[in-house]
């Protein structure tokens, strides 16, 4: 074989790739975001900015501020309890960390819809958290612990966390322990060691974990159905809903475009301090 | 170094909780004689047969793991040549779709499902098994891309000028050195596409079709109404299954250690 042909063979298939599978369907949404939409459920192959106009909606803001809060929440929620935890498995034996951080991926082999249906069984107003409670004569009334705000962020949490808890493994486990003992010897209190050596350290890892738990929480729709009840909305269900139910789809690839516009920034942010790229697939 | 040992483990202990609770709740109501999924009345086997008459569900669970296989080995293949052309090769906008790649890896699943979607109307693909397949092997490949490139950046580019001055030639080289050289990445790469097939909700919700059920729809289009037991049971068998194949790579990769600490 000539190595010409060879290096056809090997370059095509990462162009056929991303050519028709990513930069086509993508530009394709950015196009059908400026056609009008009939009542039918068509589109009207004329040039209107009316879809990005309507975004400025009180009621799609409303959406758009609550999706970024209910993300940004997780964010914060799955910073405070990795850390910790990522600290405690640190100071344990290397093969002991290897088990731990085994035993932390197996619930994520399980479909993330199936877990959040094990939550509805645990959080739902006769479910088994109210049951132990009510029994042992804690409360009197059964807790709202889903269908609400509560429940959504449970569920954003338990999904995204390894998403953060990896990163920042990996980059507390590249901490030369010898930098934390001379700091002790020195007099450091935890809390310098923390914040004068752990954390500038992890920051790549905590960016990384961040920004793979910010975007996706934007957009599980999935989890706001089952854990939320059907009545609060974030940017994944506004999406969903203009796609399937009412059948408008250029509103819809504006508000996905919108949503592609939130990522890029986040990126660029990430970015400027100092993330790599490669580092947010590599798990 | 002083660490509080007491306050480590019930860190560890809560987490584990926390993560493994809706496990847990899973498994134990598979073994429920009510099919209601409130109260535990009483332990039986009846869910784990019952599983075997669902027809519905076995349908999905079939669907599901022959999405998982074929998107698995389309993506690693796909990504690993990819991967060695991007690292060997120069051709025309190759930057640009280095920066393309990592689209699937950080945008919002849901905006790669909707494009999915439109893409596969426009061109007048009818929604099913071969769509969904499509859809997942597109959002492995980049992860098996990344992985397989970690180990080709490490790899000393020597080693195929050495294959090629004994006269081996490219196409040899390849698949007798690089590969190779490459299997822990492949490897990896493989594992995390197969996960991510099974985890999948967003994307396989706008591509499939009639005909095409997958165990998450499944269970989508049955939350509302109640889910019968049988999917517990059969939860809990998937989990079995990945908990044998996790502790035997576990100990492999232990031993290895240890030869490592040792040698």
């Amino acid at each position: 074989m000539t190595s010409k042909l060879l290096r056809y063979i090997f370059i095509l298939p990462v162009i056929i790739y991303t050519v028709f599978l990513i930069a086509l369907p993508l530009i394709y949404i950015f196009v059908i975001s400026f056609f009008q939409s009939d009542f039918y459920g068509g589109m009207i192959e004329t040039f209107t900015l009316e879809n990005y106009a309507r975004i400025f909606d009180s009621v799609y803001i409303g959406i758009f501020i609550k999706s970024l809060v209910i993300a940004g929440i997780t964010t914060i929620i799955c910073i405070l309890i990795s850390y910790p935890f990522v600290l405690a498995v640190s100071h344990k034996n290397k093969r002991f960390q290897t088990i731990l951080m085994m035993l932390v991926m197996i619930p994520f082999l399980t479909n993330s819809l199936i877990r959040m249906y094990g939550w509805t069984v645990l959080l739902r107003e006769s479910g088994i958290i109210n049951q132990i409670l009510m029994s042992l004569n804690i409360i009197s009334e059964p807790l709202s612990l889903m269908y609400n705000n509560l429940g959504i962020i449970i569920g954003m949490v338990y999904t995204l966390i390894p998403f953060m808890i990896l990163p920042l493994y990996s980059s507390v486990s590249t901490i030369d322990k010898s930098l934390l003992e001379a700091a002790s010897d020195l007099g450091a209190s935890k809390w310098q060691k923390f914040k004068n050596i752990i954390l500038p350290q992890t920051f790549p890892g905590l960016f990384n974990g961040a920004l793979m738990v910010f975007t996706p929480a934007l957009g599980y729709f999935f989890i706001v159905d089952v854990l939320g009840g059907g009545k609060i909305m974030i940017l994944g269900n506004l999406i969903k809903n203009q796609f399937l139910t009412a059948r408008n789809w250029p509103f819809g690839a504006a508000i996905a475009v919108s949503l592609v516009l939130i990522t890029i920034l986040v990126i660029v942010i990430y970015r400027k301090l100092g993330g790599k790229m490669d580092k947010l697939g590599d798990m | 170094m002083k660490t509080n040992k007491v306050l480590d483990n019930l860190i560890i202990f809560i987490v584990f909780f926390f993560l493994f609770l809706p496990i847990c709740v899973l498994i134990l109501f598979s073994f429920n004689t009510s099919s209601l999924n409130i109260t535990f009345e009483g332990f039986t086997l009846y869910w784990y047969q019952h599983l075997l008459e669902n027809t519905a569900l076995l349908e999905a669970l079939k669907n599901t793991l022959l999405i998982a296989v074929i998107s698995t080995v389309v993506s690693t293949i796909v990504g690993t040549i990819s991967a060695y052309a991007l690292k060997k090769y120069d051709f025309p906008f190759k930057n640009v779709i280095n920066e393309l790649l990592y689209i699937p890896v950080v945008i919002p699943e849901i905006v790669l499902g909707i494009s999915l979607l439109c893409i596969y109307t426009f061109m007048h693909l009818e929604l099913g098994m071969f769509t969904l397949i499509l859809a997942h092997i597109s959002f492995s490949i980049p992860f098996v891309i990344i992985s397989v490139r970690s180990v080709l950046d490490s790899l000393d580019p020597n080693i195929e000028k050495a294959a090629s001055d004994l006269g081996a030639s490219k196409l040899k080289t390849f698949f007798y050195i690089v590969i190779p050289l490459l299997l822990p990445g492949i490897l990896s790469g493989a594992q995390l596409a197969f996960t991510l097939s099974l985890d999948d909700v967003v994307i396989s919700y706008f591509t499939a079709g009639p005909g095409s059920n997958t165990l998450p729809l499944y269970v989508y289009s049955v939350i509302k109404t109640g889910v019968t037991p049988d999917v517990n049971a059969l939860i809990t068998i998937m989990l079995l299954v990945i908990f044998i194949v996790l502790t035997i790579a576990t100990i492999i990769s232990l031993r290895k250690f240890k030869k490592e600490v040792r040698g």
